[in-house]
């Protein structure tokens, strides 16, 4: 049982700073994940909530008790460190038995938890060996193993794919969404990486410069982003963004002509339009619907094709081709239809969604 | 373009110059290093006799009677036993109080650390030997003169700043991730200096070990000064008394010599891997 909230937290060191009001709910058994570009603060916040820093300000409130001066041992949370952070002079056992001895238990229930955790992560053949004689994805699941064997009831997970090469980290990925479900327990996971974020989250927070941009499911960020920030951080290729002067509901883009837009919602003048590279496509040859826009390369990945092309303003857009070969050559005129629909209206100046 | 070629095919010199050089004159330093050292050992094996018609004869290993009679008919043991505890007890203080003050000084933020850094730094460049004389009247005030703990407190104030500056400047290589996963299994300060930290700093604890091993082991002066009393004297003082009593018998003499100095060698020697192996640990990630 585990229900976390925070409330107007603040963090700075010395003058700078780093966590500028924070008000989070976080509920029993939910696995979330904090997203956002590397130094806005993620690491930083799970080591608030772990006790390992002091909030400058506002509440951290775990089961409805203040955690204010507990220390971290005490708040039943278990970390899992991005450089992993394995005693290096101890082996397997001693290290995953170092903190559940510490919390009293008797030597005989020490040893039947980590025979268990040792089962569950498959590390049974490896609890006599020093974490230098591991490799990475071997002492990821000791670090993941160290936490487990504590039973918390809240686990905080600092970018704990990171070390890892591509094909092991998707393995990784879905034995910790395996292990979720197995142990239940509220988790927090921190990641720049927005697939992992996409793939385990029940509910995903972008942060960015110390500020939650958005919090909500995967799905809600992806198809109702609050602002152009989180609608570019989630989604790849990125959506990109159009920079549009409004007339009516013709959407102008410098040198690139307009289009019309007759669903769009209540704006201001000054628009951006973000749109995905699936909302976008190219005009059949001869069109004159669409914005016009300078064919620059393709990418050909199987399944898939990507078109980038430039605006006349300068944008760089991105948008799915055709897998089949593309006729157009690097500087061609081409024109890009937009699906009305699928369109996202951004304040300009602000970054904001008009559909709030 | 005679230049070129010359540079192009360095000759014999050039290409096995370098290294061949090097190596003798490393082959030399070593003979000129251990020369000495082989004439104590083996000295210590001859009669005086022997000593002055053969000097560099090899002596008959056999013939211990010199080192008997150094551990029968002297103090020798005595002395060694002195300088033991006080070079132990030195080590042991210094090692421990360093390294404390080490990890206080690297992890934790206060007020005025880096100038406390730079006050035991300070200490590594004020002579000691210049405060002897109000160290002697301190120590006659606090009543420790000729006694064993006068030695060991200026021991272990000598050896304080390198240990604090080799001790500080390791740990601060250390991760601090590792402190804060002990921290959230339950580990009070005190356990994580010495489960974890500790067993990770031994490396750096025998790089300072050694260092001050050596000058405690081997150090003449402050025991000339603050001990008086025979049966306190440490292994140099007390060598000293012999000279004067067996200036007939370098025999014994040296044999001595080569039982003062073994102690120290084989700490020395047994150390080694692990000093080696510290110096270099910072170096290759
Ligand atoms: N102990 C500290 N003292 C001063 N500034 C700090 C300290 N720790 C973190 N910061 C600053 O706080 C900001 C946020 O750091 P944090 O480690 O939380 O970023 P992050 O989101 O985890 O980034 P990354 O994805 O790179 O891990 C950074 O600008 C960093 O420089
Ligand atoms: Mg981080």
């Amino acid at each position: 049982m585990a229900q976390l909230s925070l409330r107007g937290v603040r963090k700075n060191f010395k003058n700078t700073e780093v966590l500028r009001g924070i008000d989070l709910e976080i509920h029993d058994r939910e696995l979330v994940v904090f997203v956002g570009p590397s130094g806005c603060g993620k690491s930083t916040l799970l080591r608030l909530i772990a006790g390992l820093d002091t909030i400058t300000e506002g509440e951290f409130i775990l089961n409805g008790k203040s955690m204010l001066n507990v220390p971290p041992s005490k708040r039943d949370i278990a970390m899992v460190f991005q450089s992993y952070a394995l005693y290096p002079h101890m082996n397997v056992y001693d290290n995953m038995a170092f903190g559940a001895k510490l919390m009293g238990l008797s030597k005989d229930e020490v040893q039947k938890r980590i025979a268990e955790t040792a089962e569950t992560l498959q590390l049974q053949a490896l609890l006599e060996r020093k974490p230098r004689e591991l490799s990475g994805g071997q002492r990821q699941r000791v670090a993941i193993g160290r936490a487990l064997v504590r039973k918390p009831a809240v686990f905080l997970l600092d970018e704990p794919l990171s070390n890892l090469d591509a094909a092991l980290r998707s393995e990784v990925r879905l034995e910790i969404a395996k292990l979720h479900n197995n142990i239940g327990g509220t988790m927090i996971y921190v990641t720049h990486d927005q697939v992992e974020a996409m793939t385990l989250a029940d509910r995903i927070v972008v942060l960015r410069d110390g500020v939650i941009e958005q919090v909500g499911t995967p799905r809600e960020l992806y198809e109702t982003p609050a602002n152009a920030f989180v609608g570019t951080f989630i989604g790849s290729p990125r959506m990109s963004l159009l920079k549009t002067t409004r007339e009516g509901n013709r959407f102008g883009v410098e040198g690139s002509g307009s289009v019309l837009l007759p669903d769009a919602p209540e704006t201001g003048a000054e628009v951006t339009l973000g749109i995905r590279p699936d909302a976008m496509s190219l005009a059949p040859e001869g069109s004159e619907e669409g914005f016009e826009a300078e064919f620059e390369y393709a990418e050909y990945l199987g399944n898939d094709a990507y078109v980038y092309a430039r605006l006349g303003n300068g944008t760089r857009v991105s948008l799915q081709g055709d897998t089949k070969l593309s006729p157009h050559r690097p500087g061609d005129k081409v024109r890009l239809l937009v699906d009305p629909a699928e369109i996202h209206y951004f304040d300009s100046e602000t970054g904001r969604s008009f559909r709030q | 373009m005679s230049m070129q070629s010359t540079y192009d095919k360095p000759g014999l010199l050039g290409t096995y110059g370098r290294d061949g050089l090097m190596q003798i004159i490393l082959i030399a330093n070593t003979v000129l290093m251990l020369f000495p050292i082989a004439i104590m050992i083996m000295s210590g094996f001859k009669s005086n006799i022997e000593i002055f018609q053969q000097p560099f004869a090899i002596p008959d290993f056999t013939n211990v009677a010199n080192f008997v009679s150094m551990a029968t008919e002297t103090e020798f043991l005595r002395y060694l036993m002195n300088s033991f505890v006080v070079t132990g007890a030195s080590i042991f203080l210094l090692l421990t109080l360093g390294t404390m003050a080490a990890y206080a000084i690297a992890r934790y933020e206060f007020w005025g650390s880096s100038f406390l850094l730079l006050f035991f730094m300070a200490g590594l460049m004020v002579p000691l030997k210049l405060a002897i004389i109000p160290l002697f009247i301190l120590f006659r005030d606090m009543g420790i003169l000729n006694t064993h703990w006068a030695l060991i407190a200026v021991y272990t104030a000598m050896g304080l700043p390198s240990t604090v500056f080799i001790m500080t400047g390791f740990i601060r290589t250390l991760p601090r991730e590792l402190e804060d996963a002990a921290r959230m299994d339950g580990a009070s300060e005190a356990r994580i200096m010495f489960s974890v930290m500790i067993p990770l700093c031994r490396p750096a604890m025998v790089i300072a070990g050694i260092y001050n091993l050596v000058p405690i082991w081997n150090d003449f002066f402050f025991p000339l000064v603050f001990i008086q009393n025979d049966a306190l004297k440490t292994l140099p003082q007390g060598m000293t008394s012999f000279i004067g009593e067996y200036s007939t018998d370098w025999g014994v003499m040296f044999a001595g010599l080569t039982l003062a100095a073994a102690p120290i060698t084989l700490v020395y020697i047994i150390l080694s891997k692990q000093f080696i192996n510290g110096m270099t640990a910072g170096a290759v990630k």
